[in-house]
């Protein structure tokens, strides 16, 4: 089953890598997003660097997945994957190998901002790596969560998407950290997986967090196992709805 | 002749519509069953069933053996299947088509390669094979998406309208391919509209009606049992009133088919002799005269709008 599910993370990763939504949605508009937060304010470029990478992150690792089932749909592919010898959590898997494995490759180019431009320095790679791989895998999974309504229109569901990635940006310690966040932001923090990236990613460059790292490893493994079980149940529900579109 | 595909009861309800209602049948061992009905008599959602895309209400379906429900991943490794809207994947190539399918069914590299070359040749795809599938004619993904499903060599195979708007050679050739491996074995499950095609590539025919099986016999045997009308075609030298062919006795009526006079009646043999004296009155050269048997269209049209027929196949 390994071997079917990396052949659908290969078909992904050369037919949805650089399809149109997943390019603006899931580099562009960020990058233009931190752009405008970071240019013209007087701000330490070390403090930059984990909304930089945990931004990136958050955004490329939860592209993909929406966009590739609406896709199939359309596109009329999506009977032949669901006729084929392998159980939905494969099918669903690929996606999420491909997401994960887009996030993965792409947060190399903050990565390298980072630690080549803005002078950052890894004190904990422990934190660094798992605070990457872990919040990588957490954003795919939540993008396969995206997914599960039953839609052949992209541009839909990618909406959907931004209506939820958007706001939790501006509370997860992506801009402002979330120890400078007044109280009631800091509760609010802890609903969103992406503080718990940007948490980690501080331990891992040695800057003051609010909260400790393996609280922050556990909050990403759970919110990735709730994301995996949640989309799992309304897939089930809703896949052959998509064959009525 | 063993049964292949064995369906039991099978049963499809979305709410309080009832989409397939209790169908039961077999498709043996080597034999290509046609499977027809009007739109909406629910073809296409046994056929998902049968494929595990559909999960039955009731009713149990065996691929060789295996439960499509309890066995869905042991089942679908023995079946090929082309659903009824299927495209390959428009930006890959043939080849890259075709290893995709192969891993899907967990064929190693050399096994994917030695199928992709055989059945891309056997298609007319294979010069054509480094193209992405989005340069192709709709006949060529069609053969690419019939080629696809074969590359793991199934014993069963679901077909889904195949020929449905394909130009005449595609048609051929899939029709060909599908003798040729019923002849081999594989069991075929072939649902088409294309009453002519059922006529001359199945061995049976089931019908299909409001969720329910109305039929399910070879074509010769549905048409003999629906001997509702005899006729007599004649084509003249030159053009003749219908109305006076008409007034011949024991003619019930008379249609006109291009040149062709379509005389319905009671008693074809006498009405040949009729025909022969009117020639030979009006002098007139009959160039062709025929007594054609019913149609598995009038089978058809019968079977899909008679209300007051019962459900059980004949």
């Amino acid at each position: 089953m390994m071997r079917k599910c990396w052949a659908i993370a290969k078909k992904n990763i050369r037919i949805y890598y650089l399809k149109g939504p997943v390019l603006i949605f899931g580099i562009l508009f960020p990058a233009f997003l931190f752009l405008a937060f970071a240019i013209g304010r007087n701000v330490p470029a070390g403090s930059l660097v984990p909304g930089l990478i945990g931004m990136a992150l958050f955004f490329t690792a939860s592209a993909t997945t929406p966009a590739i089932l609406p896709f199939e749909t359309r596109t009329r592919t999506l009977e032949r994957l669901l006729v084929a010898p392998l159980p939905l959590s494969v099918l669903i898997g690929g996606d999420v190998v491909s997401a994960f494995l887009y996030g993965l490759f792409l947060s190399a180019i903050p990565l390298a901002i980072s630690f080549g431009i803005l002078g950052a320095v890894v004190t904990r790679p422990v934190a660094l790596i798992a605070s990457i791989v872990l919040s990588a895998l957490c954003f795919a999974l939540m993008g396969t969560l995206f997914s599960t309504p039953p839609t052949d229109e992209p541009s839909a569901i990618m909406t959907l998407a931004n209506l939820v990635r958007l706001p939790l940006i501006f509370f997860s310690g992506v801009f402002v950290p979330v120890s400078a966040m007044p109280q009631w932001g800091q509760w609010l923090s802890r609903i969103s997986p992406l503080t718990y990236t940007t948490e980690l990613l501080r331990a891992g460059i040695g800057q003051d967090v609010q909260i400790g790292p393996w609280w922050c490893i556990t909050a990403l493994i759970a919110f990735s196992v709730a994301f995996w079980s949640i989309s799992m149940a309304l897939h089930r529900r809703n896949m052959c709805r998509r064959l009525a579109l | 002749m063993s049964a292949a595909i064995q369906v039991d009861g099978l049963t499809k309800r979305y709410n309080s519509h009832l989409a397939v209602d209790d169908v039961s049948f077999e498709v043996r061992v080597g034999e290509v069953l046609g499977f027809l009905g009007p739109n909406g008599a629910g073809k296409t959602t046994t056929q998902r069933m049968l494929t595990g895309v559909l999960k039955p209400t009731g009713g149990r379906a065996l691929v060789l053996g295996r439960d499509i429900v309890s066995d869905p991943v042991g089942a679908k490794e023995r079946m090929g299947v082309v659903p009824e809207v299927a495209n390959p994947y428009m930006e890959m190539t043939a080849s890259q088509n075709m290893a995709f399918a192969g891993e899907l069914y967990g064929l190693p590299g050399a096994r994917i390669r030695a199928r992709s070359q055989e059945l891309l040749r056997e298609f007319n795809l294979w010069e054509r094979r480094d193209d992405i599938a989005k340069r192709y004619s709709k006949g060529m993904k069609q053969r690419l998406i019939l080629a696809m499903s074969l590359i793991h060599e199934p014993r069963v195979l679901f077909l889904d309208e195949p020929t449905a708007s394909l130009d005449v050679e595609s048609r051929r050739m899939i029709h060909g391919r599908v003798r040729e491996l019923s002849g081999r074995g594989a069991a075929v499950f072939y649902t088409t509209h294309n009453i002519e095609e059922a006529n001359v590539l199945c061995d049976r025919v089931a019908i299909i009606r409001d969720g329910k099986l109305v039929a399910l016999d070879t074509p010769e045997a549905l048409k003999s049992t629906f001997a509702m009308s005899q006729s007599v075609v004649v084509s003249f030298s030159r053009p003749v009133e219908a109305a006076e062919l008409g007034a011949l006795d024991g003619v019930t009526h008379v249609e006109k088919h291009g040149d062709k006079l379509h005389l319905f009646t009671a008693a074809p043999g006498a009405l040949i002799e009729r025909l022969a004296g009117y020639a030979q009155q009006e002098h007139v050269e009959i160039v062709s005269i025929n007594t054609p048997g019913p149609s598995l269209e009038e089978v058809f049209v019968s079977l899909s709008s008679d209300t007051s027929r019962s459900g059980g196949p004949r």
